[in-house]
């Protein structure tokens, strides 16, 4: 029974060719960042002057920059960097955010009205401005960027959760489930949050892109990753006063960044459909 | 003592275009092993009435009277209270299979909850006793069936399936709204001859909620028959099918389909539509649509008579609608 339907998922997972090749993607970007835990071309943090501005090469696969670093391993050791950044940052947003929408949908009342109207006031400041804000505050460096990033992923979670939960607590076999004698805590995880688990998890793969993209702005900014730890975003900071120079030193990492935020939007769209009940019901 | 007993229960909604009175002074009381019937067409109140009883009314509403449950008030109980009570003492089956079982999770599961949730029982034995629930409500090959998802049954298996959830913690009293109404005429049979056997042999009291009046005189002892809110006609079934007295259970039986008719014989209807339960005359519900209404009906709530014992009828004009043969009124 259970190898009947994982078998069917497995191919439903093929037939999704934004699955496919999203995870293909981020699959190539983990793979990365986990060979750079322990091997890298070259060296990420070597400062070798009389090696700069190389081209591409058997010894340096994407050239070297401005000073004398393998452009190669810093993009690797970045990936790390970035996915570090962006798993934190989205299990924070996640685990907050998804507790604070299951109890305003579970509640209703004065708790979900405080829980809504904070994410509509946490919303009513762009992103990366309150990013900048709490960064200035905080001082810049690797972690206040994971902690801006998550304080802004919460109330996405947030609305995302208390909208389909509350959809949910609609559903008929909610109601049989309360004449079975249930509370409201019980219902929550045994029937809210199985029911809503993949429209979650669809959303964490997009903000994993988007925690991507805003530690790169981040580190482009300078309250990001701080050096020597190589980061896409200072990469790309550091290339742009080089752009007529030496372009190659600016699209390898601006390259990287799309690749992770492709890849990843198109899994979050591929997993939708293999995950969507709808979908699912009609194989 | 009595099992259930229900005094004045009203129920009132306070939605945004006025209160709406959904169920007004309903008053029977319910023992061991008695089924009730509770007829009338949609929005009468019958399904409120017994969300009511169950506690589960929506936010917006609110409920006034009594409900004993051997002799303790429900509408005192605390949630936490009430949750002990649900499924364990009192359960309920509702209209709908297709969307009652949670589609995540096998039946088997669903079926173990409540059984660990208020007899305490262990993994394994709640499995064995899911088995056999399942059995006992005629599902074959209950041992692979348990493991199935609800969206692998048909429409009358996971009907089956509600009831052994339902039955599972052995409950005194069993509340079933419109059970039959989603299943076509061969399964309804079926379904209904299955509660009713498991309801005698637990000897568990039966409230059956239909607007069919063929399912709730087959099936029940008692009948209640509601109207906008308000019981027009109540009593023991055989009492009241020897005798229809109230005009609106006139209407009801007459505008049954009844075979042996030509094929351009029209089918006999109430005129009108359900009432709008904002703005329904003081007095008797059914004023607006009664063939035989005055203006006393409209401004004085009818005195409840008992025509014959154990049969009672809520109506102003009791000699002129006894006068009258069934289906006169309204053809």
């Amino acid at each position: 029974m259970s190898d009947k339907r994982s078998l069917s998922f497995l191919s439903r997972c093929r037939r999704s060719r934004s699955f496919v090749v999203g995870g293909i993607m981020t699959l190539f970007l983990l793979i990365c960042a986990v060979i750079s835990l322990f091997w890298t071309p070259g060296s990420a943090y070597n400062i070798v002057i009389t090696n700069r501005f190389l081209p591409s090469s058997a010894d340096h696969w994407l050239g070297t920059d401005q000073f004398g670093r393998d452009i190669a391993s810093m993009l690797m050791t970045g990936t790390q960097n970035s996915i570090v950044v962006a798993v934190v940052a989205v299990s924070i947003g996640l685990f907050i955010g998804v507790s604070l929408g299951l109890l305003a949908a579970a509640r209703r009342g004065w708790t979900e009205e405080i829980i809504m109207r904070f994410s509509d006031f946490s919303f009513a400041f762009p992103a990366i401005l309150s990013a900048i804000m709490l960064t200035a505050i905080l001082g810049p460096g690797g972690v206040n960027s994971i902690l801006a990033i998550g304080l802004y992923n919460i109330p996405v979670f947030a609305r995302l959760t208390r909208g389909s939960a509350n959809a949910i607590w609609t559903r008929e076999f909610v109601m049989a489930a309360r004449a079975s004698g249930k509370g409201r805590f019980r219902i929550t995880f045994e029937h809210i949050l199985p029911n809503i688990l993949s429209i979650i998890i669809v959303q964490a793969t997009i903000l994993f892109a988007i925690a991507i993209l805003a530690e790169a702005a981040l580190s482009y900014l300078g309250l990001g990753t701080q050096p020597p730890e190589p980061s896409w975003g200072r990469m790309l900071n550091e290339a742009q006063t080089l752009m007529f120079l030496d372009p190659m030193q600016a699209i390898y990492p601006g390259l990287a960044i799309a690749i992770a935020v492709f890849g990843l939007n198109l899994l979050g769209d591929g997993l939708r459909d293999v995950l969507d009940p709808r979908l699912s019901r009609k194989r | 003592m009595t099992l259930l007993s229900v005094k004045n229960l009203t129920v009132t909604l306070d939605t945004n275009d006025g209160s709406a009175r959904a169920v007004r002074n309903l008053t029977f009381a319910l023992e061991k092993g008695e089924t009730l019937g509770i007829v009338g067409e949609s929005g009468c109140g019958k399904s409120m009435a017994a969300l009511a009883l169950m506690g589960l009314l929506p936010s917006i509403s609110r409920t006034t009277g009594r409900i004993d449950l051997d002799g303790k008030n429900l509408l005192e109980k605390t949630e936490a209270e009430m949750c002990q009570i649900r499924g364990n003492r009192m359960a309920m089956i509702f209209q709908e299979p297709m969307t009652s079982l949670n589609p995540v999770h096998t039946v088997g599961r669903q079926i173990m909850e409540p059984l660990r949730l208020h007899t305490g029982m262990s993994e394994g034995d709640a499995h064995q006793e899911a088995i056999r629930l399942l059995d006992r409500v005629g599902i074959p090959n209950p041992k692979a069936r348990i493991d199935n998802y609800p969206h692998q049954l048909s429409g009358g298996q996971r009907q089956r399936v509600m009831i052994a959830i339902a039955l599972s913690c052995k409950p005194h009293i069993l509340i079933a709204d419109e059970p039959t109404t989603a299943l076509d005429v061969t399964i309804q049979d079926q379904i209904l001859e299955l509660i009713q056997t498991l309801v005698r042999e637990d000897g568990m009291a039966l409230i059956l909620i239909s607007h069919d009046l063929g399912v709730i005189s087959e099936n029940t002892g008692k009948i209640l028959v509601m109207y906008g809110g308000a019981t027009v006609e109540a009593g023991k079934t055989d009492k009241i099918f020897e005798e229809l007295v109230h005009p609106y259970t006139q209407g009801l039986f007459a505008a049954m389909p009844k075979l042996g008719r030509s094929r351009t014989t029209r089918l006999i209807t109430i005129p009108g539509t359900v009432p709008d339960l904002i703005s329904l005359p003081t007095g008797c519900t059914f004023t607006d649509r009664c063939p035989l209404a005055t203006e006393i009906c409209r401004e004085t709530p009818p005195p409840v008579v008992e025509v014959k014992t154990q049969h009672f009828v809520a109506c102003h004009h009791l000699e002129e609608a006894r006068a009258r043969k069934t289906e006169e009124l309204f053809s």
